[in-house]
This record gives structure tokens, sequence and C-alpha cells, in this order.
């Protein structure tokens, strides 16, 4: 399970786990209670006018009418502009330093596609998907681009947000200071399942985290076949398609293998060279009342992983 | 029986003498119309999205069908309502009639501005049906050059929206220019046409560059020459900025009419002489100018250059102080007064309340690292919902309540309309506030689906909805009511200064029978004791 958003951290904020967070909580504390002050100032005084300059009979007139005081102008356009001026300089300030990264910061590529991300750290030549794995207290680069539209990587709990476009790179950087799981949420629309683009963002402590990556990442080479298949379908396929017979961008899974589907090339038996089909080249055979919209996993997908999604969907009766 | 007095309502008669009228305030009435009509369409589509919002998962729309509903929602609101909501209907009544005009200065212009809104609304009607588009109102490429859906429909019906905008907005111009009466000099007009003077100068500058964005966004889809879809060779992020570059200058074509309506009402029920009068009409300007320099403040993380970024945040900060400006004068302007709680009077009050809410969660916003973190969440939502519905259509119902007994010459049951007003009051806030906590805690915009976490507060939002239209249908019943059964308004109800209460109530088509001679300002009122300005 994921840290939760709303239960944990102060009344506004989720909890804090990057070394940005501190500081723009306490600039978003200071913006708080100051609009707050400012707020019930100004309905104070709107009430006590009100109530004290009522009018009680129907002709009664204005006590007097003053109009203009240059003065009083002047404060209330100094002092706010001295306050936003103030507002500015803090803001740009912390904005600097969460675009700057440190040198040493270790790069992990994130590739943006409908609807899920994928991790490439390039020392150790490790994929993952859905998945961010990093060592607690080490700065961080991520290097993102999308593969289609544009896409957005938010993690609530660092304050990092940085969309991810198609033909350019963007940055954003980040040091976790806390061991832990946290959401990565897509924060730009990106079509049907754009709120099913979710991701874990995974701390480890510097000393598990070497272990992972000794193992070479996520472990699958115990993994029966079934459950690599699991594995795969949460990262990569659940977005589009349900396990339970609820509507989905595309198919259900459940009772799909053996299945005559209607599909754009006539009626087709679901077995496994039409699934095999279906993950390499889905626009071969389009199941009728879908939308053409799924992209190729030539190439994304190892030949165990698919052998893994069609055992899988077997089991789903 | 008796014999109705002529008036712009009962003469002429006949249906083609509204299809074809000239008459300013037919065409406004006939706007006024068209964008109720707008709004409850906009309005079933909310309703639509904070249903299927009750639980994560399937109620009972598709993801599909609930992306189409929230883009159908922003799209109708802002093009079809927001924007011609006070200009093209209460400002086409009320604009000639404050400068004791016969009619704005290119009436033809007028009527042809009214039926492109039409043929756009049409258009835009057609599109829901043709596959309604799923892109959002802000039609982010390459998303929108790639979706299956009918976008190109829904475009062509904002760009011919746009004309409509801008017919408006020069017609409004023009008139304010030539059409003022013998003695009324700039610093003597409302301040309601200073910000619709000010809101047209944004329409008539900022609305053609939205025209290009759209037709180039069209020109791509259909003849696939890229401009913004890179896998045509184009930029997406150039497309942001030439939608922003329209885009944040229409906030200010919808906000700056709707302080107008509050610079007039205000005076009226307090029977006070505006305070600070020039520099609530220079705030005006100011914020028409500022305005369109800070369109990138939507685009602090969509990797355009940090500089560019400094710049911009440092420019939005500024464009706030006039905002500030004018509500510190309105305030102002109640002391000492005379103050009379009735609903328009009431509607503004609302709008200070929901309109500062919504400011300072602009600061927030402005703030670069702030952003960053509440960028694309609940809380950019609420935030512009407190100054979009909390702003400008708060003070569009202030002024139709306002205006109502001049435009229809008939009164309107207060005791329901003051109910009325506590119901969309309170179903504001219950619908838009948990929204700023749901924002700050992470909740991303534009979710079908979402953490069970979010539930309870999602809930909380549903209902205030709810409340929300229980209270605008209250409204539409018993104004339904008044133009039925409504008691005949005198020529004068609230008391006001300017020159349409010196017209009858309802009018007469040529508005008034004699020259007006002002000599002096608009809000003129005597005071109990002599004293020194």
């Amino acid at each position: 399970m994921n840290e939760g958003l709303m239960k944990n951290g102060s009344f506004w904020m989720p909890s804090q786990a990057s070394t940005f967070a501190p500081g723009i909580d306490v600039l978003y504390d200071f913006i708080f209670w100051l609009s707050v002050v400012l707020f019930v100032g100004i309905f104070v005084v709107t009430a006590y006018f009100i109530i004290k300059y009522r009018r009680k009979t129907d002709d009664q007139l204005a006590v007097a009418q003053i109009i203009h005081n240059d003065a009083l102008e002047l404060t209330w356009t100094l002092i706010p502009l001295g306050l936003v001026m103030l507002l500015f300089v803090w803001g740009f300030n912390s904005y600097l330093g969460m675009t700057v990264p440190p040198s040493d910061a270790m790069d992990i590529k994130v590739t943006s596609k409908k609807w899920n991300w994928q991790f490439d750290y390039p020392e150790k030549k490790i994929t993952t998907f859905g998945d961010l794995t990093v060592p607690v207290d080490t700065p961080i680069r991520l290097v993102m681009s999308s593969q289609d539209v544009i896409h957005s990587f938010f993690v609530p709990n660092l304050r990092i947000k940085q969309d991810s476009m198609p033909n350019r790179y963007t940055t954003v950087w980040f040091q976790a200071t806390k061991v832990g799981r946290f959401q990565i949420f897509c924060a730009e629309y990106c079509g049907d399942a754009h709120s099913d683009m979710l991701g874990n963002l995974i701390v480890l402590s510097k000393k598990d985290y070497e272990k992972w990556l000794d193992n070479g990442g996520p472990s699958t080479a115990g993994m029966s076949l079934t459950d690599l298949g699991q594995r795969v379908y949460q990262t990569q396929c659940s977005a589009c398609h349900s396990i339970d017979n609820s509507p989905k961008t595309g198919p259900t899974f459940k009772g799909l293998y053996g299945k005559l589907t209607q599909t754009s090339a006539g009626a087709v038996k679901a077995d496994e060279n039409y699934l095999r089909e279906s993950i390499v080249d889905p626009m071969a055979k389009i199941v009728t009342g879908y939308p053409a919209g799924m992209i190729t996993f030539a190439g994304i997908l190892k030949d165990r992983e698919i052998d893994g999604v069609i055992e899988y969907i077997k089991t789903l009766k | 029986m008796t014999t109705a007095k002529p008036n712009y309502l009962n003469s002429p008669k006949g249906i083609l003498s509204w299809i074809f009228t000239l008459d300013h305030k037919r065409i406004g009435l006939m706007y006024l119309v068209a964008i109720a009509i707008s709004f409850a369409l906009g309005g079933f589509f909310a309703l639509l999205v904070r249903l299927e919002l009750l639980n994560p998962g399937k109620l009972f729309l598709t993801s599909q069908q609930y992306n189409q509903s929230f883009t159908l929602h922003g799209a109708i609101m802002i093009f079809l309502f927001l924007i011609p909501s006070i200009p093209a209907s209460l400002a086409n009544f009320v604009l000639p009639l404050q400068l004791g005009a016969k009619d704005v200065a290119f009436p033809r212009l007028n009527l042809w501005s009214f039926y492109l809104y039409v043929i756009g609304a049409a258009i835009c009607l057609y599109s829901m049906f043709a596959g309604a588009a799923d892109t959002g109102w802000t039609f982010y490429t390459p998303y929108s050059t790639t979706t299956t859906t009918s976008v190109i429909s829904l475009v062509l019906g904002a760009f011919v929206l746009g004309f409509s905008s801008i017919f408006t907005g020069l017609n409004f111009m023009v008139t304010i220019h030539t059409l003022r009466p013998p003695g009324m000099s700039w610093f003597r007009m409302p301040l309601f046409l200073w910000s619709i003077y000010a809101t047209a100068l944004i329409q008539v500058l900022a609305t053609p560059v939205l025209g290009i964005t759209l037709l180039l966004l069209i020109v791509e889809r259909v003849a696939k020459i890229g401009i913004f879809d890179p896998t045509l060779g184009g930029d997406p992020v150039l497309f942001q900025h030439f939608f922003w570059f329209y885009s944040h200058p229409a906030v200010y074509i919808m906000i700056l009419p709707a302080m107008g309506v509050i610079s007039e009402i205000i005076p009226t029920f307090c029977r006070k002489n505006i305070f600070g009068y020039k520099y609530i009409a220079f705030s005006s300007v100011a914020i028409a100018l500022l305005g369109f320099l800070v369109w990138g403040h939507h685009m602090y993380i969509s990797g355009q250059s940090q500089f560019a970024a400094l710049i911009f945040s440092l420019i939005t900060f500024l464009v706030s102080i006039p905002s500030g400006i004018k509500v510190f004068n309105w305030i102002a302007t109640m002391y000492k007064g005379s103050i009379q709680l009735k609903s328009p009077f009431l509607y503004c009050l609302a709008f200070l309340f929901l309109f500062c809410i919504g400011g300072f969660t602009g600061v927030v916003l402005g703030t670069i690292s702030l952003d960053v973190h509440l960028q694309d969440t609940y809380f950019v939502v609420a935030h512009f919902h407190y100054v979009m519905v909390g702003g400008t259509l708060m003070a569009f119902i202030a002024g139709l309540h306002y205006w109502w007994p001049k435009m229809f010459g008939k009164m309107y049951n207060e005791r329901a309309a003051v109910i009325a007003w506590g119901l969309i009051f309170v179903g504001f806030n219950v619908l838009f506030f948990f929204q700023y906590i749901l924002g700050t805690k992470g909740m991303p915009r534009r979710y079908y689906n979402y953490l069970p976490e979010f539930q309870a507060l999602n809930i909380v939002s549903t209902v205030g909805s709810w409340i929300l239209a229980a209270g605008l249908f209250l409204m539409l019943g018993y104004l339904i009511h008044s133009l039925l059964k409504g008691k005949p308004a005198p020529q004068n109800p609230w008391g006001g200064l300017t020159l349409e209460w010196k017209a009858d109530s309802p009018p007469i088509t040529e508005n008034f029978e004699e020259i007006h001679i002002v000599t002096g300002g608009p809000y003129e009122y005597p005071a109990a004791t002599k004293s020194a300005h």
C-alpha cells in the first residue's frame, strides 16, 4: 500500500517525502495565514459597515459622501504590492532550487505513453513499468519524454510535477527523505485511462537499493508464468482491460480465453495465437465495439512475459 | 381592459419584428434567453460529472462519456455562457441606456453578432451528437489532433463564437466613443461602461489569436500539416502559448464586466457616491493590459524556459493588485452609506466573499514553486470556479436582478430571491471549498477514477452541486413567476442615478423621449450631513 495522502501530513498537504517538501509547505502556510488575516480583516470591516450603516427608514440618506482619499489608495496599493513581491521572490527562489539538479544526481529515464510509466536505469540495464524504485537521500534526476500525447509526472509527497512531452526531453529532480511507497499520478489529461495511469514510487534504504540492483531489478526469474503474467497485467494492461467484466477502454480479460470473438476481421476464437497477435499487432483484428486505440507491445514485452500474460488470461474464467 | 403603454416589448408586434430587430434591448433579451439555455446545458453536464464522481470507478458513465461530459461542460460554460454572459446580454441592454442613446453604434452588426452566436452554438450542439470531443475545453495538442472524437466541429463552433465576441466588443467600443450624451466626459461615465470598454479592448485584440489557433488546429487535423503535432514536425508547446495568449485574457473578458456590475450596484444600495472612481476605472484598464502578459502562468511545468516562468510569475502578481484596489474601494464605498440588503446587493456581497477566496488562492497559484505542486489538481479547479462562478456568475445574477425591473417592467418576489441566494451561496461553497483540500492533498483534475481515500470529500462536493442546482431552479421559478404575475415595476425601483433609470420600465423602443444632458458624475447621491469631500 502506498502512503495515504489524506490521512497523513498536515491539514492541507500530504506527508513530506522530499527535500523540497518542507520549504514548499512553509511557503504555502505563510500565504494561507496571510490570506486568512486579510480575508477576515476585509469581512469584519464589511460586516461592521453593513450593520452600522444599515438603512432603517426608506428615506435615510448616506451619513456623509466621502469619495476619495489618495493616502488610503496608496496604502492599499503599496502594502499588497510589497507582499506579493515578497511572495514572488520567495516562490521563484524555491523554484530555482527545484529546477537545478546537483551535478552528482543519478539519471533515470522516464518514458510515458498511454497509459503507463516506464523507467529505465541506464547503468544497470534495468527497465521497470509502473514502479519507480530509488534509494533514499540520493539526488535523482528524471529525464522524461512521451511516446504519444503529453503526460505529467506527479508525486504529491515529493511536491514535484513535470510534463512529459513527445519529441522533447524535460527533466525534474528530487531527493527522497523517507523510505516507503508513494503514489505517482499522471496529471496531464491524456484520454480514456488518464486516471488509471498510476505508478508507485518505492524509496528503499541505500542498502536495500543495492540489493535490488544486484538482483537485476524486480526479480522475475523464479516466478511461475501465471505470476509473471499477473505482474505484467498490473503494470501494462490493467488501465484498459478489466479482469472482472467491468467495462474499460478495451475488452475484459475475464472469460476471454477460448471465447468466440467478433472482430474487424470476422469471428475469431481467442486462442494463444490470437492473443499473441493482439499483443504484438493490435490493429490486425479489432474487437467489435471497441476503439482501435491500443499500441503494440512488440519490443516492450519479452517473449516470456507475453507467454505469462496468456497463461494469466487462461486463469480468468 | 387597459391597453399597455407602447414599449420595446410590445411594439412592434410579431415574430418577424423580433427576428429582424435592430433594437439593442430586444437583441440583449434574445441573447439572455440563448445564454440561459446554454447555461442550463453546461450545468446539466456539470451535474453529470459530479454525479459520476460519487464513487471511484464507474457509476453510470464510461470513461469516455465522462471525458466528453467535462469537455462539453467546460466548452459550453466558457464559450457559450461566461464570455458572452454580461457583455452580450446585460450590457447590450444597459449600455445605450446608460449613455442616454437610442441604440449601439452599429445595430446591424449587433444583430449579426447575435446570429453568429446562434450559428456557433448550433455547431457546438451538432458536435455533441457527432461524437462529442473528449479533449477538455483547452484542446491541448497532440491529444486533440489524434483523438477520434469530433474535435473539428467543436473547434469550428468556438471559432465562429469568437467572431460574435469580436463584433460585440467592437460595437461597444465605438458606441462608447461616439454616442456619449452632452456633458458625459470619460470620467462622468458609469463605471460599468469603463469595464465594458476594457473588456472590448481584450475582445477585439485577443480573440483573433484564438481564431487563428483554432483554424491552425483544423488545418493540422485535416491537411496533416505539422504545426502542433510532433509526429508531423510540429510543437505542442506552441499550441499552449497560442491558446493561452487568448484564453488568459479571456478570463478578464469574463471578470471585468462582472466588476462593472458590482460598481453599479454597490453605490445604488448604499446611496453613496463610489469611493475612488478613477482608481476603479483605471484598474479596469490596467487589468485589461496586464492580462495580456501573464498567459505563461498556465505553463510553469510545460517545459517553457525558467526565465519565461520568472517574468510570467512577476506580472501575474502585479495583475492581482488592481483587483485588490477594486475590492478595497467597493468596501470603502459602504462606509457611512445607507445600506439596503436587497437581493442584487446580497449577490454583490457573495461576489466579494467568493471572489476574494478565488483571488487569494490565485496568489497561491501564481507562486511558481507552489504551482508545481498544485497545477492540474483540484486546487486549480476550485480556484477558477471561485473566480468564474463565485465572481462572474454571481455578478451576472446580481445584474440580472438589478436590471430585471427595467428589462421586463416587472418586480420579482424578493423573499424567494433571498432564499435562492442563500441556497446558491451555501451550495457553491459546499461544492467547491473542499476541492481545495482534495487539490493540496494531490488529487489530479479530469480524473474519472480516483483513489478511494478521496471519496468522502467528493461526495460532499456532489451534494453541494445539488444544493446549488436547487437554488438556481428556485431562481428560474420566481423569475418566470415575475414575468407572468409580477407587480409592475416603477421607473426607478432602487433609486439609481445613472441614466437607464430615467427611462420607462420597460423602456420605449427609442429609449428616451428627450436627450439627457449630463452635469455631474454618475453617483452623486446626497448626504444627510454636509461634509467636505
